[in-house]
């Protein structure tokens, strides 16, 4: 199975950010995190969650949903598990 | 309403894009009702609450809400708290699960120890539900008990005293008993939603052990959808036509082409016995107080001869009105729903053509249009979209069709006569115009909660404010039924004042529009002059708040002879009468059988 590219994750996941959050100005880096998106708060993290796998048909162990630092971290786990 | 939101919808997309639909929403909204709702949780609420508050907005209630603490569901409603006191609460929803049953089973107890545990289990609640329902006299929606998702016995978990499904089973027994004897209480059924979910999917124990949702964050616009059904009919929301299609919608084939002998109802053939079967699942409505009307491109007279197919459960006269013939849908639905005095909103259209269905859906976009390819889909889809929930049954919701009809006999008698005047007088009209009685508190507010267009101040009230009003001396409380040689029309207007020293302010004024222009606003008027003077009242000041439905009611206090004292830049005015000399208005009724 292929592996998604990084740029495709990052469009992507922007655009499931934008729709969980409705702000069409959001940007990601891999140094998002939380406290750089006002809304994002632990219920929002849910929400996130659970939109970022329907988007890549994949699913996250609980430890990982709970230990992600940033943006990044998300990116290259969807990048390695996601189906193209 | 938002196709977003409509059934069938994507409970996914719901979640990713709640924020952007709540904008939505409140941008365009108008009108709605206020609502105070309490949510109690077991577990965690955030997401249900928010996709909750979708569903009502887009029926045009606005809610606010209370949210306990994480699982502080008892302790709020049995000790209470300053926050919810202030908030006070006009419905409270306890969501809890069967993750909250405390007492369970242990493998190998004996029956009478089982029963002592499901006893004091189920005295928890009661104890809730007293506590909630004295301290505010709110509405109370509680959950049922869901299926676990393990069975440590297999199927023993049913069938033996100590089997957690059959433990279960009986405490939901034991809340469906309170149910039926208690007022204002209600049951979330997601015993069955979630078998209806599935489930394996229902219990997404990721969801329970990250976040403490008893249930797959999926699967919360189900929930949320099926709870705010309960919500919409408690507050009067439901909706009140159901108008049908003929062609592939109540039968298979095309009446005009095949005859009544060529299209497929009846227990014939399988296409046939399902036509047959979505016919009696239509014409069970009927019972719930749901008016059916056809609304169909066919020559008149074929319509009928398919409507009077030997096999098929539904005949001509079941329906409050038969449009056959060649105008565009949404005219007829229209016209229909003028001729029926309702407003396009009560209705649900149902079509098996989709071009026709996208017509009436962009042209009248007030009527809600349910799609389906086949009879057997579209019984499923009339289900699960949840507008015709039952919360309270009236003798006048069985009888409703039968009402309508008889105003067909009236409107055909009126033509007879050479003055309006005489057609009134023919009616035979009987009113009887008396104070709120309990048994008609059900009706009253019910009424009260879904009359828009002859409504003054269109203010709404549970079933418990409306027994607070009825057993308080503060006020002249009237409710009217009129009876007429072609039946009884029921309760059909109610009038509310609050006494203010010599002076009665009128709360609420309203009457349904079937009884138009027959004078019954008239004998109401000359009942509560009658009333006020008893009570000494020497004026009555009446309100007008203008909505988007009710204009024509506008001018009403004017043609009572009111003189208007007030008006705002909002429209609203205030009129006042004096009681001393008024003369009674009413020609053609005869009061409290005089």
């Amino acid at each position: 199975m292929d592996k998604l590219d990084k740029n495709t994750v990052k469009s992507r996941l922007t655009e499931v950010f934008r729709d969980v959050f409705d702000d069409e100005d959001i940007e990601l880096s891999d140094s998002t995190t939380a406290d750089d998106i006002e809304a994002w708060d632990s219920l929002e993290h849910i929400t996130l969650i659970s939109a970022v796998e329907k988007e890549f048909k994949m699913r996250f162990t609980m430890k990982e949903v709970s230990g992600m630092k940033n943006v990044g971290e998300m990116m290259n786990i969807i990048a390695e598990r996601a189906k193209k | 309403m938002l196709p977003e939101l409509s059934r069938p919808f994507d409970g996914d997309m719901i979640m990713q894009k709640k924020k952007k639909l709540l904008r939505l929403l409140k941008e365009k909204e108008q009108g709605a009702v206020p609502l105070k709702i309490a949510v109690l949780g077991g577990s965690t609420t955030s997401d249900i609450i928010k996709v909750l508050e979708l569903f009502l907005r887009d029926r045009g209630i606005a809610p606010s809400f209370y949210e306990s603490e994480y699982a502080q569901y008892w302790n709020d409603a049995v000790f209470g708290n300053k926050e919810l006191d202030e908030f006070k609460p006009e419905l409270v929803f306890i969501h809890t699960t069967s993750r909250n049953i405390e007492e369970k089973p242990r493998v190998g107890e004996d029956a009478q120890s089982v029963a002592d545990k499901l006893e004091r289990e189920y005295a928890r609640y009661e104890r809730m539900w007293t506590r909630l329902s004295e301290k505010y006299g709110c509405v109370i929606i509680q959950n049922n008990f869901e299926l676990p998702s393990e069975r440590l016995l297999g199927n023993r978990e049913v069938g033996c005293a100590f089997g957690r499904i059959d433990y279960i089973t009986r405490l939901n027994c034991r809340l469906y008993d309170y149910a039926q004897s208690h007022k204002n209480f209600y049951i979330h059924d997601i015993n069955y939603l979630s078998a209806a979910y599935g489930l394996e999917r229902w219990h997404e124990l990721r969801h329970w052990h990250l976040y403490k949702y008893a249930m797959s964050v999926s699967a919360i616009p189900e929930f949320a959808y099926s709870l705010a059904g309960i919500v919409c009919s408690v507050m009067g929301r439901n909706k009140k036509v159901l108008a049908l299609d003929l062609d592939n919608t109540l039968w298979g084939g095309v009446i005009g082409d095949d005859g009544q002998s060529g299209i497929e109802i009846g227990s014939e053939t399988s296409e046939g016995q399902s036509y047959k079967r979505l016919q009696e699942y239509v014409k069970a409505h009927k019972e719930l107080g749901i008016l059916l009307t056809v609304c169909s491109k066919n020559d008149p007279e074929n319509a009928i001869e398919g409507l009077n197919h030997p096999d098929a459960p539904l005949k001509p006269n079941d329906f409050a009105c038969i449009k056959a013939n060649w105008d565009e849908k949404w005219r007829n639905l229209d016209e229909t729903a003028r001729e029926l005095n309702l407003l396009p909103e009560s209705f649900v259209f149902l079509d098996d053509n989709p071009a026709e269905r996208e017509i009436v859906r962009t042209q009248l976009p007030e009527v809600t249009v349910i799609g389906f390819d086949n009879p057997e889909e579209c019984i499923r889809a009339l289900d699960k979209c949840g507008f015709f929930e039952v919360t309270s049954l009236s003798a006048d919701d069985a009888a409703r069709g039968e009402m309508y009809r008889a105003n067909a006999e009236r409107a055909a008698a009126e033509r007879q006569f050479a003055t309006y005047g005489e057609f009134l007088q023919s009616l035979e009209m009987r009113a009887e115009i008396r104070d709120f009685d309990p048994v008609h508190i059900p009706r009253i507010t019910q009424l009260t909660n879904k009359s828009n267009q002859f409504n003054l101040t269109t203010r709404r009230y549970t079933q418990t404010e409306m027994e607070q009003t009825a057993a308080d001396p503060n006020y002249i409380r009237l409710c009217g039924r009129l009876t007429d040689k072609f039946g009884d029309n029921g309760i059909v207007s109610v009038v509310i004042g609050r006494k203010d020293g010599a002076a009665l302010h009128m709360e609420l004024w309203l009457m349904s529009c079937r009884v138009l222009k027959r004078e019954m606003e008239l004998a109401m008027l000359d009942t509560l002059v009658e009333e006020c003077k008893k009570a000494g009242i020497e004026e009555i000041i009446g309100y007008y708040y203008p909505t988007k439905k009710n204009g024509m009611v506008a001018e009403l206090y004017k043609q009572f002879g009111f003189a208007q004292t007030s008006s705002d830049e909002n429209g609203n005015t205030t009129w006042r009468l004096e009681t001393a000399n008024y003369t009674p208005k009413t020609t053609a009724i005869k009061i409290n059988g005089d």
